[in-house]
C-alpha cells in the first residue's frame, strides 16, 4: 500500500475519500480539497492583530457557498483563520475546542496562548503530512498575549513561520505586496488604518480572485480580547469598466 | 491520440523546498557560522526575517536548510534529546557528540528523509573551531568549512580558494582570524545575493568563542 | 485520396514538437532556454502610454542577467514589454519591428498600434504557443494611445492597465487599488515605477532596476534605469591576487622574424 503513490484524482464529483483505499486501509485520506476557502490574511498593527476572510466555499469552480465563516475564535486571545479544505477547517476547530475543553477541565486558571496553540497546531499539520495524510490547510493564527502581537502561519506540509504580515493562497501574490508596502511605509498602523488596509487588499482580491467573494469579515485581537465583525460588503470601484473597449 | 493525452492525475509531494543558505568556518580558537534570511518558496518569498541558525549550546551553533517543516522539526528532536542528555549527565553535550547525535537522528529517517542540509559548528572539547557538515540522511565529516543549501555551489569554490587556498601559487598560509572570516562570510553572501534567487534579504552570524556566541547582523538585498 | 482530392500540404509543420516530445520521453535532457521571470506592466495616462519592466534575467534559481532590457523597440513610436523565453521575446519583437519598418514604408503611413498587434498575435498564433512570448505592446499614433497584451497562444488584451509575467499579480494589485483614468505623467511614472517595484520586491522572478518608457504624440523617453531599485551590495575585502598567485605550468618562447611592416588605413564604408 505504502508503494501505491497518492494521487489527486481528477473526478469532479468523487467522494472526498478514494474508495479503493477506504476499503483497504479503512481510513480515509485527504487526497484533495472539496470545499475550499480561498485567500486568508493578517496583519499586526499598533496594539493588536487583525485577520480577514471573504465568506465563500467553493466546490471547485462552483461557488457553492456564499456564506461561511473562515474566521475561528479559538479562544479569548486567539483567533485561527483558515483557507483550503473547509471540512478539515472544522475538524481543526473541533481539535481546538478539545484542547480547550481539557485545558479548562483543570480549572488552574491558565489557558494557552496563541503562540503555544500554533505551536500545537504545527506539529499536527507535520505529523499528519509525515502520514502522508494531510489536513488541506493553511492556517493563519492571530493573538494578542503578554502586551505582544502574535501572528504565525502553518501549510499543510507544516511549514510553519511568523511574520508582521501574511496572506495565504492567491493573496500570498496579490495582498501580500500591498501589505508589505503598507507596513514598510507605517509599522505601527492604527486599527482603523490596518482595517482600511484589509478592505483594500480584499477589494482587490475580489477583482482578481475568481475563487474569492464580495462578502468578509475581520477578526480583531487587542487587550479588549476578540472581537468579530461582518460579513462586511466589498463595494469596489467600476469606474475603469468604461474604458475597456475592443481587443484589438 | 491516447499517447498524447496530458497526465490529469497530480502528484501529492510530502517535501517543498524553502531555500536558504548555510555557511561556517572554523579558526584556531572560533568558529563561524552564518545563514541568509530569507524563507521563500517557488516564485514567492514567505518572509524576509528568518534565520536558519540554531544555537543549541554555549558554543554550538546548527545552521539548518531546505524544507523547512523538517527543519523546525529536527531542531524540536534535537532540542528535546539534549534536554534528555542534560538531565541525565547533568552536563551540555560536546560539539562531538552532538554532530553524531545529529547523524544518528538523520539516519532514523533514511527511507523518509529530513529533507535538510546541515552544518554544525562550535568549539570542540578541546577548545578549537570545529565544522561538521552532512548530508540529509545522515552522513557527516569534520571540515574547515563548509557551504550548504541554495547558493553553496556559488561559495564553496570560493571558500576553497580564499581559505583554501586552492589553485593559488606562493601564496603564504597564515591562521584565519575572526575578522577576517566574519569578513569573507559577510563578502560571500553579498555575492550570493547578486546571484542566487533564494538568497538575500539580511544575514545572521554566528561568532563562536569561548566567551560564547556573539551574534552579527548585516542587511543583504532584498529583491 | 484516391480520387484526386489529394491537396498540397500547407500550413506548418510541427514534426520537430513531435519529434521533441518523444525525444524528451527517451530522457533527452534539452537545453534550458533562458527565461525572463519577469514584471512588466504598462499604463494609459492623460498624454499617452507608460511602459515598465524589471531588469532580471534568470536561468533556473540562477540570475542570467541582472540589468537586461525588457522594453524592446518596434517603431517610432511603438515598444513593446517582453516577458517568457528571452530569445523568444527579442526575436519576435525585432521581426515586428522590421515588418512595421517594411509597412511603414510602403504605405508611407505612421505605424499604428493595432497594426502591430495583429502582426505579432497572427505570427504568434502560427506556432500554437511554441514560441514563449508574453507581450506588453503600446504606443500612440493618429487614433490615439493604444496598450496590449499579447499572450503567446496569440490572444490579446485591450485595456487602460496591464501587467504581464511572473510578478504580474503583485504589479496588477498596485495598478488596481491606484490606477485613475486620465493621470498626469510624473504621477503615471510613480504608479509605474511602484507596479513595478512591487515585483521587483515580492517575486523572485522579478529584480535589480526600474526601466520606463513614456510615449506621446510628442515622442518616446525611454528612460533606463527610471529607479535602482537595489543598491549592489558593497563588498568589505580586497580579493586582488598577487602577481604570480596562478600557476605556470610550463613556459615555451617563439620569436618570429618580420619580414616586412606595412600600415593600411581603412576609408569609411559607404552607406
Amino acid at each position: 500500500m505504502a508503494t501505491d503513490g497518492f494521487y489527486l484524482t481528477s473526478d469532479p464529483l468523487g467522494a472526498k475519500c478514494d474508495k479503493k483505499e477506504t476499503t483497504n486501509m479503512a481510513i480515509g485520506r485527504t487526497l484533495r480539497p472539496i470545499v475550499t476557502g480561498s485567500s486568508v490574511l493578517g496583519i499586526t498593527f499598533s496594539d493588536g492583530v487583525m485577520l480577514a476572510a471573504d465568506t465563500l466555499g467553493s466546490y471547485g469552480s462552483l461557488a457553492r457557498y456564499r456564506d461561511l465563516s473562515r474566521l475561528l475564535k479559538v479562544n479569548d486571545t486567539t483567533v485561527a483563520a483558515g483557507s483550503g479544505d473547509y471540512a478539515d477547517f472544522q475538524y481543526i476547530a473541533r481539535l481546538f475546542e478539545s484542547l480547550n475543553i481539557e485545558s479548562d477541565s483543570y480549572c488552574d486558571g491558565h489557558s494557552y496562548t496563541p503562540r503555544s496553540f500554533y505551536s500545537w497546531l504545527t506539529r499536527v499539520m507535520y505529523n499528519r503530512r509525515t502520514k502522508i495524510n494531510p489536513l488541506w490547510n493553511t492556517v493563519i493564527m492571530g493573538g494578542y498575549h503578554d502586551n505582544k502581537p502574535f501572528l504565525g502561519v502553518v501549510n499543510s506540509l507544516g511549514v510553519s513561520f511568523e511574520a508582521p504580515t501574511l496572506a495565504t493562497g492567491f493573496g500570498g501574490y496579490i495582498a501580500q505586496p500591498l501589505m508589505r508596502d503598507a507596513y514598510e511605509k507605517n509599522p505601527s498602523m492604527s486599527k482603523e488604518e490596518a482595517q482600511k488596509l484589509l478592505e483594500k487588499c480584499m477589494t482587490v482580491l475580489y477583482y482578481r480572485d475568481a475563487r474569492s467573494w464580495n462578502k468578509y469579515e475581520i477578526a480583531t485581537i487587542t487587550t479588549d480580547g476578540v472581537t468579530i465583525t461582518g460579513p462586511m460588503k466589498l463595494e469596489g470601484n467600476w469606474e475603469v469598466a468604461n474604458y475597456v473597449r475592443g481587443y484589438d | 491520440m491516447e499517447d498524447y493525452r496530458a497526465p490529469v492525475e497530480v502528484q501529492w509531494s510530502p517535501y517543498s523546498w524553502n531555500g536558504g543558505t548555510v555557511l561556517a568556518v572554523s579558526g584556531e580558537d572560533f568558529s563561524v557560522i552564518a545563514s541568509d534570511t530569507r524563507l521563500s518558496e517557488g516564485f514567492q518569498i514567505y518572509s524576509r526575517d528568518f534565520p536558519k541558525t540554531y544555537q543549541l549550546g554555549d558554543n554550538v551553533v546548527l545552521g539548518s536548510c531546505g524544507f523547512q517543516g523538517d527543519v523546525t522539526t529536527l531542531n524540536k528532536v534535537i532540542e528535546a534529546q539534549l534536554k534528555i542528555y542534560d538531565h541525565i549527565y547533568q552536563k551540555k553535550m560536546s560539539c562531538e557528540s552532538l554532530a553524531q547525535l545529529l547523524s544518528t537522528i538523520l539516519y532514523t529517517r533514511r527511507f523518509f528523509p529530513y529533507y535538510t542540509y546541515n552544518i554544525l559548528a562550535g568549539l570542540d572539547s578541546k577548545g578549537k573551531g570545529c565544522v561538521f557538515s552532512f548530508d540529509p540522511i545522515g552522513s557527516y565529516e569534520r571540515e574547515v568549512y563548509r557551504a550548504g543549501g541554495s547558493a553553496s555551489s556559488m561559495l564553496q569554490p570560493l571558500l576553497d580558494n580564499q581559505i583554501g587556498l586552492l589553485n593559488q601559487t606562493g601564496v603564504e598560509k597564515k591562521p584565519l582570524s575572526v575578522e577576517k572570516a566574519v569578513q569573507l562570510v559577510t563578502d560571500v553572501f553579498t555575492s550570493a545575493a547578486e546571484r542566487d534567487i533564494y538568497t538575500g534579504d539580511g544575514i545572521r552570524i554566528n561568532i563562536i568563542s569561548a566567551d560564547g556566541v556573539d551574534i552579527k547582523e548585516v542587511p543583504l538585498r532584498r529583491d | 485520396m484516391a480520387d484526386g482530392t489529394a491537396r498540397v500540404k500547407g500550413g506548418f509543420s510541427f514534426e520537430l514538437c513531435k519529434r521533441n516530445e518523444m525525444l524528451k520521453k527517451a530522457g533527452m535532457k534539452f537545453p534550458q532556454p533562458k527565461k525572463t521571470g519577469t514584471t512588466i506592466a504598462g499604463i494609459v495616462f492623460k498624454d499617452g502610454v507608460i511602459l515598465g519592466a524589471d531588469t532580471r534575467a534568470t536561468e533556473g534559481t540562477v540570475i542570467a542577467d541582472k540589468n537586461c532590457a525588457k522594453i524592446h523597440y518596434i517603431s517610432k513610436n511603438i515598444y513593446c514589454c517582453g516577458a517568457g523565453t528571452a530569445a523568444d521575446t527579442e526575436y519576435t519583437t525585432e521581426t515586428i519591428s522590421s515588418d512595421i519598418e517594411l509597412h511603414r514604408l510602403s504605405t508611407g503611413r505612421k505605424p499604428r498600434v493595432a497594426t502591430a498587434c495583429r502582426l505579432l498575435k497572427q505570427y504568434l498564433y502560427r506556432y500554437q504557443g511554441h514560441i514563449g512570448a508574453y507581450l506588453v505592446l503600446g504606443g500612440v499614433d493618429t487614433t490615439g494611445p493604444h496598450l496590449f497584451t499579447v499572450h503567446a497562444h496569440g490572444s490579446t488584451d485591450k485595456l487602460p492597465y496591464v501587467t504581464m509575467g511572473s510578478g504580474s499579480l503583485a504589479a496588477m494589485a498596485v495598478f488596481e487599488s491606484h490606477y485613475t483614468p486620465n493621470m498626469g505623467v510624473e504621477e503615471g511614472k510613480k504608479l509605474v515605477r511602484d507596479a513595478i517595484a512591487g515585483g521587483i520586491f515580492n517575486d523572485l522572478g522579478s529584480g535589480s532596476n526600474v526601466d520606463l518608457c513614456v510615449i506621446t504624440a510628442d515622442g518616446v523617453d525611454y528612460i533606463r534605469p527610471y529607479d535602482v531599485a537595489n543598491v549592489k551590495g558593497e563588498r568589505v575585502g580586497d580579493y586582488t591576487y598577487k602577481r604570480g598567485t596562478t600557476a605556470v605550468l610550463d613556459t615555451t618562447v617563439r620569436h618570429f622574424e618580420i619580414v616586412s611592416e606595412r600600415v593600411q588605413s581603412t576609408e569609411s564604408m559607404e552607406t
